[in-house]
């Protein structure tokens, strides 16, 4: 057993250094072409370089410490777990303050100004509470670990392969746009063409994946956090002074927006300044409408989808030592979370006065340049503006923040494709009972695989001139059936197997046909047959989606024959016992400690914030 | 009562308050000795105030883990298999 261990770890050193050596060499390759440095976007120097080097010495340090050291990551984990219930709440929110939230959100802002905060006070809080106070005990107490276990506990195989499929795709398309999104970084502070700074891109991935490890990958996420944060604060607040404080940036906006000629379709001010009913957003001319999107579309149905269903983040809640602690959770993340959209969306809207590209781009031009290389674009926001106001050292931080963010954030989304794909596809349906060693390099071949074809999903993303659009658009399809189908099956024990995959698959398919009929969500795909576009289309697409499935579930499940209740316990609310979901000394604690208070006094604050914007 | 020891590196606040230090040095540095570059800035010394900002906040993380130390038990229960889902089973160490 030794012996195998010891030839696994020479293994590992070798290909790591093969990739490393690759990536060297494609690098110096790859300089002469780099030289003529004033044509990219960003101008960094010896220091800037200095700072992302020492982060990512600290991330693979520390991954390689602790591989060598006796108590391993066991002490991460374990100090993790003892510490301060905030801190667990940071991991929980950073965990999801990626790379798409910060580039998507700024090209938001840019583009629809003060209406994005839709995507936290409504699309995140209430079901970051909801999951916090109604799911958690519930999973806590039916040891339910993952949604595809889930999903082969419930209802068996065919929903269970419908969903691991479609779970594996959409992981491979989101890698897509973390892919794009770190490439055009490259592109900006190198200059080269979009494909080559793709592939090192992906390169660069493949070997923080294979160097680092799983305990690097935890680190990184946590200390991005706190990166982002020191470096989209002096931005933020740069950016006000510049304009002349919150005041100065409302005029601004006013003007540009009184001066774009009417065929840019610049939003008026008054809807770029008011969260409600956010007509700009949506892409509804009738404001009752949007406000019923915004609520059921993107409040109920992808908020909550992606909440209850994204385990990468339960996981981290489930780590606690107590039902009570593991409910608390997302509900102290929701503190921090609310604040999010004041670091990520205001620089978009700065950006949107300040930088003369985006100016020129919101007014109906189309100015050359970007960090694709192909025309300036609202996702470039973020990276003009931190052009136009960070001087070199802060300039650095920000960068090292954002490619940190991406490839924690493609790194997840390669790491979950690969498990899913070794073990609940290949493992379960393709090559039954082999060995671990076996399985461990399908899932190697799976890595290099899926960071392969990421270079092609990229390309798809690199289409769309805001990824939320993408974005938005892929939640729609993927988790808004699942969260369907997932919360019927949880609380209606009579549903049943077949209704399972039947359910998920009219709901994705109904979603697709959604994107296919309405105005450019796909691209060239789309027919333009119902008048939306955008985040509109987005959110009808995947309130379809939820309908769809929850109406073919009901029908199915009435003509076929349900689970007895003897297999449903732990898996069904009604079949679990209610002391496996409730914690004995919830009650002793003082208020600010217990979860429901908790709860109503971030619920209390997202009202209040609501009616001051 | 199992045997206990410190978590000392690996104790989250030090990762983040040590990472936090340096950059708040590196900036410092430049807030002093590099180009303020203040026709970006808007006058302000942005790389002095941040990197000041930054080495209190990550000295402050590293004092809160000196003063309250994270204990770690000697022996720690693994964590058990999905069974629905099975994961490679984790090798034992060879102790090198």
């Amino acid at each position: 057993m030794t012996g195998g261990a010891g030839t696994g770890t020479v293994l590992d050193v070798e290909r790591v250094v093969g990739v490393v050596a690759a990536g060297a060499q494609s690098l110096v390759e790859g300089l002469p072409s780099a030289l003529p440095a004033a044509d990219t976007l960003i101008q960094a120097n010896a220091v800037d370089y200095l700072i992302l080097a020492v982060y990512f010495a600290f991330v693979l340090g520390i991954g390689l410490l602790a591989r060598r050291s006796v108590s391993d990551s066991v002490d991460f984990f374990l100090s993790g777990r003892s510490l301060p219930a905030w801190v667990t709440g940071l991991a929980f929110i950073s965990a999801n303050l990626g790379a798409v939230e910060i580039m998507g959100m700024s090209a938001n802002g840019a583009q629809f100004g003060i209406p994005t905060v839709h995507y936290f006070w409504v699309g995140a809080i209430p079901a970051m509470l909801f999951l916090g106070v109604v799911m958690m005990p519930f999973y806590y107490g039916s040891k339910v670990r993952s949604v595809p276990e889930f999903m082969f506990r419930r209802f068996g195989t065919g929903a269970h392969l419908v969903n691991a499929i479609s779970f594996a795709v959409a992981q491979l398309l989101i890698a897509g746009v973390n892919l794009y999104l770190l490439g055009s970084i490259v592109h900006a502070l190198l200059g080269w063409p979009l494909w080559v700074a793709l592939i090192i891109a992906a390169i660069i991935v493949l070997s923080y994946i294979t160097l680092g490890g799983l305990s690097a990958a935890i680190y990184n996420e946590v200390l991005q956090f706190f990166v982002i944060v020191a470096s989209l604060l002096p931005l933020v607040l740069l950016g006000l002074r510049k304009v002349g404080g919150y005041d100065g940036l409302k005029a601004k906006l006013t003007q540009v927006a009184e001066t774009a000629p009417a065929s840019a379709g610049v939003p008026p001010a008054s809807q770029q300044l008011e969260s409600w009913p956010g007509n700009a957003l949506t892409g509804f001319d009738n404001g009752f409408l949007s406000v019923v999107g915004i609520v059921f579309g993107l409040g109920f149905v992808l908020s909550f989808g992606y909440w209850t269903t994204n385990f990468v983040e339960v996981q981290r809640a489930m780590a606690s030592e107590s039902i009570s602690a593991a409910r608390k959770t997302p509900v102290i993340g929701a503190f921090p979370k609310m604040f999010v959209p004041f670091l990520t969306i205001f620089p978009g809207m700065l950006a949107a006065v300040l930088v003369k590209e985006i100016v020129e781009l919101k007014q109906g031009g189309s100015p050359a340049g970007g960090a694709s290389g192909e025309g300036v674009k609202y996702n470039d926001s973020l990276l003009y503006l931190m052009r136009d106001l960070l001087p070199n050292g802060l300039l650095g931080l920000a960068i090292t923040g954002l490619l940190a963010a991406f490839m924690a954030g493609m790194a997840a989304n390669i790491s979950a494709f690969n498990t899913v794909f070794s073990y609940d596809l290949w493992e379960r349906y393709i090559r039954k009972d082999r060995s671990d060693d076996y399985y461990l390099r399908i899932g190697r071949l799976a890595t290099v695989g899926a960071t392969f074809i990421a270079i092609f999903t990229a390309l798809v993303a690199s289409g769309f001139g805001n990824v939320m659009d993408y974005l938005q658009t892929l939640f729609g399809f993927f988790n808004a059936p699942l969260f369907a189908t997932f919360i019927l099956g949880m609380f209606w024990k009579r549903m049943t197997p077949t209704a399972g995959w039947a359910g998920l698959v009219s709901g994705t398919l109904s979603a697709i046909v959604v994107a296919v009929l309405s105005e450019g969500t796909l691209g060239g795909l789309s027919l333009g047959v119902i008048p939306l576009s955008g985040q509109g289309a987005a959110f009808v697409a995947a309130s379809t989606a939820f309908v769809v499935d929850i109406l073919v579930s009901v029908g199915v499940t009435m003509v076929t024959e349900p689970k007895p209740a003897s297999e449903l316990v732990g898996l069904v609310y009604s079949e679990t016992p209610r002391e496996q979901r409730t914690d004995p000394n919830e009650e002793t604690y003082p208020w600010y400690r217990r979860t429901v208070p908790l709860a109503g006094l971030a619920l209390g604050m997202v009202v209040v914030l609501n009616v001051l914007f | 009562m199992a045997e206990t020891h410190k978590a000392g590196a690996f104790d989250i606040r030090n990762v983040i308050g040590g990472l936090l230090a340096i950059y708040g040095v590196i900036l410092t540095l430049m807030g002093l000795f590099g180009d303020t570059e203040t026709e970006k800035t808007g006058g302000v010394n942005a790389n002095l105030w941040a990197g000041l900002a930054l080495l209190v906040v990550g000295l402050g993380f590293i004092a809160w883990a000196r003063i309250r130390p994270i204990v770690v038990p000697e022996h720690v229960e693994p964590v058990s298999d999905d069974p629905t889902r099975p994961a490679p089973r984790k090798k034992p160490r060879s102790g090198h």
